[in-house]
């Protein structure tokens, strides 16, 4: 049941050590005003999933917050390496990066058979590739209708669901628009949810009868976050921040430049600071 | 003749690829460029689909991400990311898919996911996000890639995304439907595979280009078809429209 509260008591009664953690968004809508509580509350020792870790994931592991990472795609986009990740993976810094990996597909259809209460998935995917070698929970499945055999993975079911939205009502019902990429999946699929939205609204007004609505009966805290996607970008509010997508290269690339500025930007700020991103390029 | 430059021709060589019915599902970077120079040029009725659900877009300006707002606005419509890779790829409703890679072997076979053991990586690369399924699913598979040592290598650390296989046999064993790699485009050449061996064959080589220029580019000894025609330089138009979309993009994403 929906529950109005501020980010930092969201994160405090929902995020604890430990858990398995998937931040959804894909592209836009990415709840980065929630990642920078979890790092500023000190979290450890997180099995983080999300499909493209992207900046946000960049951030918690460079932060340490994390043991294992299960994605699909991690990159700057269009930029090039999510540095701090690559330290991880390569190095060890700042502490050992487990990793499971998959494809887009595999993810997509894993967090659906999540939200469908089922306990894998299938696909016709993985075929030919060297993945399979080397993450052991891609298995296999033989059709008992044709005989083909088809891909499967585990379906994902997160102890915390975390995700960005425009708007919820004051009953605490939540409107997706725009691309909604997984976010429904992921909020049906996790045990708690936390969500962050732009505006609390008297009525949703959802642009069409089959908007993305997630019932405030589906949802756990609801924090007001203005501007909590920046630099991804929530549509109809602002833009997304591509030249701090480009920034981010240089500021990620070195260790201590990174950590200076996630002191700066994230230890030392609140999430009132994200405001300002989304007065600043707004839509 | 305009000047051009090797890229450019790539992105050229790799638009016209395209036509004017294709359904493509599009991957960022070069192939993101080529595919709405396509459809800014010869293909205007192109259907472009993102990932990220945006099916039927018509960007202003080339996307920095496969989800920006951008990509959005100007679509048809937008599904979820699920049903993208479940109805629509999955579903055999793409005609054309268009990748890139970091490197690639005689057989178009991609890696994008690590140089080096897996477990112990010398460069952990970004991963294979929709690729792995795009290449198999899709009527067949465009890739563009600039040409390179590191980049066109004799064997693949690691296969994010099958090509026509190891040794060019392994997509017909797998009884794969779909054709795979048709057509690579570089910034020296295009290349097609041989209908026997399924080996990249290059079939028309970029004006100016040597062969000498392009053995030193690519870790094997490529073939050549017989009497391999120049590929036509690029039109004013051509050229125009690439750079137009590029100098909006630039200046779109600065600010």
């Amino acid at each position: 049941m929906a529950k109005f509260m501020t980010l930092a008591e969201a994160i405090a009664e929902n995020v604890r050590d430990g858990d398995t953690v998937a931040m959804e968004g894909f592209t836009h809508l990415i709840p980065f005003a929630a990642g920078h509580e979890v790092i500023r509350q000190g979290r450890k020792h997180l099995t983080l999933i999300r499909m493209t870790p992207d900046l946000i994931y960049d951030q918690l592991i460079g932060m340490g917050c994390a043991d294992k990472l299960v994605f699909s795609w991690g990159g700057n986009p269009g930029v090039g390496s999510t540095h701090r990740i690559r330290d991880a993976v390569e190095n060890q810094w700042p502490a050992p990066l487990a990793i499971e990996e998959h494809s887009h597909a595999a993810m997509a259809n894993a967090y659906e058979a999540g939200a469908a209460n089922l306990p894998f998935a299938v696909l016709r995917g993985y075929i030919g590739v060297d993945l399979p070698k080397v993450n052991p929970k891609i298995k296999s499945v033989t059709c008992p209708y044709t005989g083909e055999v088809l891909a499967t993975v585990p379906a994902i079911r997160p102890d915390v669901g975390i995700i960005h939205a425009g708007r919820a009502d004051r009953e605490g019902n939540v409107l997706l628009e725009g691309i909604v990429g997984c976010q429904k999946e992921v909020v049906l699929a996790s045990k708690r949810t936390v969500v962050t939205v732009e505006e609390i609204v008297e009525k949703l007004d959802a642009k069409s009868y089959n908007s993305v609505v997630l019932p405030h009966w589906t949802v756990g805290a609801i924090a007001q976050v203005p501007g909590g996607a920046h630099p991804s970008y929530a549509q109809g509010y602002y833009k997304r921040d591509n030249s701090f997508y480009i920034a981010w290269d240089k500021l990620s690339r070195e260790r201590e430049g990174f950590l200076a500025w996630m002191k700066e930007n994230v230890l030392d700020k609140t999430p009132e600071a994200f405001a300002a991103h989304a007065k600043r390029s707004a839509a | 003749m305009a000047d051009f430059t090797p890229n450019e021709m790539m992105t050229i060589a790799a638009a016209r690829a395209l036509k004017n019915d294709d359904v493509c599902f599009v991957g960022i970077g070069a192939p993101s460029a080529a595919c709405n120079l396509a459809r800014l040029t010869h293909a205007p009725q192109i259907t472009l689909i993102y990932e990220s659900g945006t099916i039927g877009t018509r960007p202003n300006v080339l996307p920095l991400s496969i989800g920006d707002g951008e990509l959005c606005e100007t679509a048809l419509c937008t599904v979820s990311v699920p049903e993208m890779f479940r109805y629509w790829l999955q579903g055999g409703r793409i005609t054309v898919g268009f990748l890139g890679g970091a490197q690639i072997d005689k057989f178009a076979n991609i890696n994008t996911t690590v140089v080096g053991p897996y477990d112990k990586p010398k460069v952990r690369l970004p991963g294979g996000g929709g690729a792995p399924e795009i290449a198999t699913n899709c009527g067949e598979i465009f890739i563009t890639m600039a040409m390179g040592k590191r980049a066109f290598v004799d064997k693949l650390p690691f296969i994010t995304s099958m090509g026509h296989g190891p040794t060019g046999r392994e997509r017909r064993e797998l009884k794969v439907k779909s054709r795979g790699p048709t057509r690579l485009m570089t910034d020296l050449c295009v290349f097609e595979p041989d209908p026997e061996t399924m080996e990249m064959t290059i079939v028309s080589i970029h004006p100016g280009v040597t062969r000498e220029q392009i053995a030193e580019n690519c870790g094997w000894t490529p073939r050549y078809i017989d009497n391999v025609p120049e590929t036509p330089a690029p039109t004013a138009q051509e050229l125009e429209t690439l750079r137009d979309i590029q100098a909006r993009t630039k200046a779109a994403h600065a600010a």
